[in-house]
């Protein structure tokens, strides 16, 4: 019984840490779409900024991080009171959503930087 | 014949209208997050796939939803920062203040996006 | 025995002609709105108009109070789609310029009959997040010593005046889309027991108030504290269970 509890908690904080994180990223990442929307959505636009550049890998290999902890725990409990998920099936979307974020997230970083 | 009324929804509160804007924003960003990962993925391919997938971009429909998700993501932003002095900070009530700001700053945010969307140098 | 209101508002000649037209569930979990013509008065609560109507219009109506002082929490119902204490409430503060008035049950309880709804699963709840006191000394221990100015004596002060009443509970979103949550006033009760010092039982309650059901199901949608007729706060409560259990999890203190 306490065992759920743990999780209950350590889930709570993990998103309420997560979320502070992700508030300094997105911040951050609302001013640079501002600023390059400007001029345009090409690839080049978006590589002259990204290519090369360790401090922008290193920004949104972390921002990707951050949401694959905050993003799946959020939908975990959408399923469980809106679609009348289980704890172990909301659970187990919550571990494939991180996994998807994680691996598409940083496939998207690598072929930026 | 009908069941037993639940409470109204007629008179819920700002707070509940904030948790329902936090929730929905969250769920909406959420789908969007592994198509926008996608899509900038394809820049392993090099920059013509890229530019290739960019291309959806042009449409009005695509160029609405960019704005939609940077205001959704903004009412997020700080209806989130609101929840956590909620929870975290001295107790000031349901701090209907930062709800107030979440929308004028997502507005704000929203507009300076879309100008600068619109209006090209 | 007879109520002085009711022997008055027969017999009285009313210096307005005014009827008000009162809505009032009658059946079960299924049932229907019966329409019922009640005079207006100036002075006048909802618990007065239900009343005059089982007493003076059709006396099959169900409805429950005690006190009607606003001191018991018994006449709780939803007037106007609201839960209120219906002894508290004058009708001239939800009329709002109509003249029709709508009574239901609680919400988020099974109804008995008409106005009267099931309390056990509120108390059950309660009693399953170990609202009650658990105390070490016996009368031969001296007086424990709590200061009434300490953080968590002035914590559990906040929401110590809880009298049951369900009004919290009714009006909770969570308790509607979870029906296992131990909703607001059960939790607020924990919390105020966890700041009592001289109780026992903190781990034990702590170790349930985490759990699936517990205190991480609230997301602060305020309802509970926009109603509740004793000015209580159940969301700072949990959000203060909230802490601690962070706290002690990520302390291992939870085991």
């Amino acid at each position: 019984m306490s065992s759920q509890g743990i999780a209950q908690a350590k889930a709570w904080y993990w998103q309420r840490i997560s979320a502070m994180v992700l508030a300094l990223f997105v911040i951050v990442h609302l001013v640079i779409m501002i600023i390059a929307i400007r001029d345009g959505l090409t690839a080049a636009e978006i590589f002259s900024r990204t290519k090369g550049n360790l401090a922008f890998g290193i920004f949104y290999a972390l921002f990707v991080l951050a949401c694959a902890v905050h993003v799946p725990i959020g939908i975990a409990k959408i399923s469980e009171e809106w679609l009348g998920l289980s704890a172990a099936a909301s659970s187990l979307l919550a571990k494939a959503l991180a996994l998807i974020i994680v691996v598409l997230g940083l496939t998207a970083v690598w072929g930026v930087i | 014949m009908r069941a037993a009324p639940r409470r109204s929804g007629r008179a819920q509160s700002i707070a509940y209208w904030a948790f329902v804007v936090h929730r929905v924003s969250g769920l909406v960003l959420a789908l969007f997050l592994p198509i926008h990962f996608l899509l900038l993925s394809q820049a392993i391919r090099g920059e013509a796939a890229l530019d290739n997938a960019l291309a959806l971009t042009e449409l009005p429909l695509v160029k609405f939803a960019e704005w939609g998700l940077v205001v959704l993501l903004t009412l997020h932003l700080v209806g989130g920062i609101r929840l956590i002095l909620i929870e975290f900070g001295p107790w000031r009530g349901q701090r209907s203040g930062w709800i107030t700001a979440s929308v004028f700053v997502a507005a704000g945010t929203g507009f300076l996006f879309l100008y600068n969307m619109l209006v090209t140098v | 025995m007879s109520t002085p209101a009711t022997m008055n508002m027969s017999t009285e000649t009313c210096s307005k002609t005014e009827t008000i037209e009162v809505r009032v569930w009658r059946g079960t979990q299924e049932g229907e709105f019966k329409s019922y013509p009640v005079p207006r008065f100036e002075s006048q609560t909802i618990l007065d108009v239900v009343s005059f109507i089982q007493r003076e219009v059709d006396e099959t109506l169900s409805y429950r109070f005690a006190c009607r002082v606003g001191m018991c929490g018994s006449c709780a119902m939803l007037v106007n789609g609201q839960a209120r204490w219906t002894c508290r409430t004058h009708v001239s503060k939800v009329l709002n310029g109509s003249n029709t008035l709508e009574i239901a049950p609680l919400a988020n309880l099974p109804v008995i009959k008409d106005l009267s709804t099931d309390m056990t699963q509120f108390f059950d709840k309660w009693a399953s997040a170990k609202g009650q006191f658990k105390g070490a000394n016996t009368r031969k221990d001296p007086l424990a010593r709590v200061k009434p100015s300490s953080p968590e004596r002035l914590a559990a002060d906040a929401g110590i005046e809880c009298i049951g009443c369900g009004v919290c509970y009714s009006s909770c979103d969570v308790v509607t889309w979870r029906p296992d949550y131990l909703g607001p006033a059960a939790l607020n009760r924990a919390w105020t027991l966890t700041n009592d010092t001289r109780d026992t039982a903190k781990l034990d309650r702590l170790r349930v108030i985490a759990g699936d059901a517990g205190c991480h199901s609230c997301h602060s949608h305020f309802a509970c504290t926009e109603r509740c007729p004793k000015g209580i706060s159940p969301t700072a409560s949990i959000a203060g269970l909230k802490r601690l259990i962070g706290r002690m999890a990520a302390k291992g203190e939870l085991t």
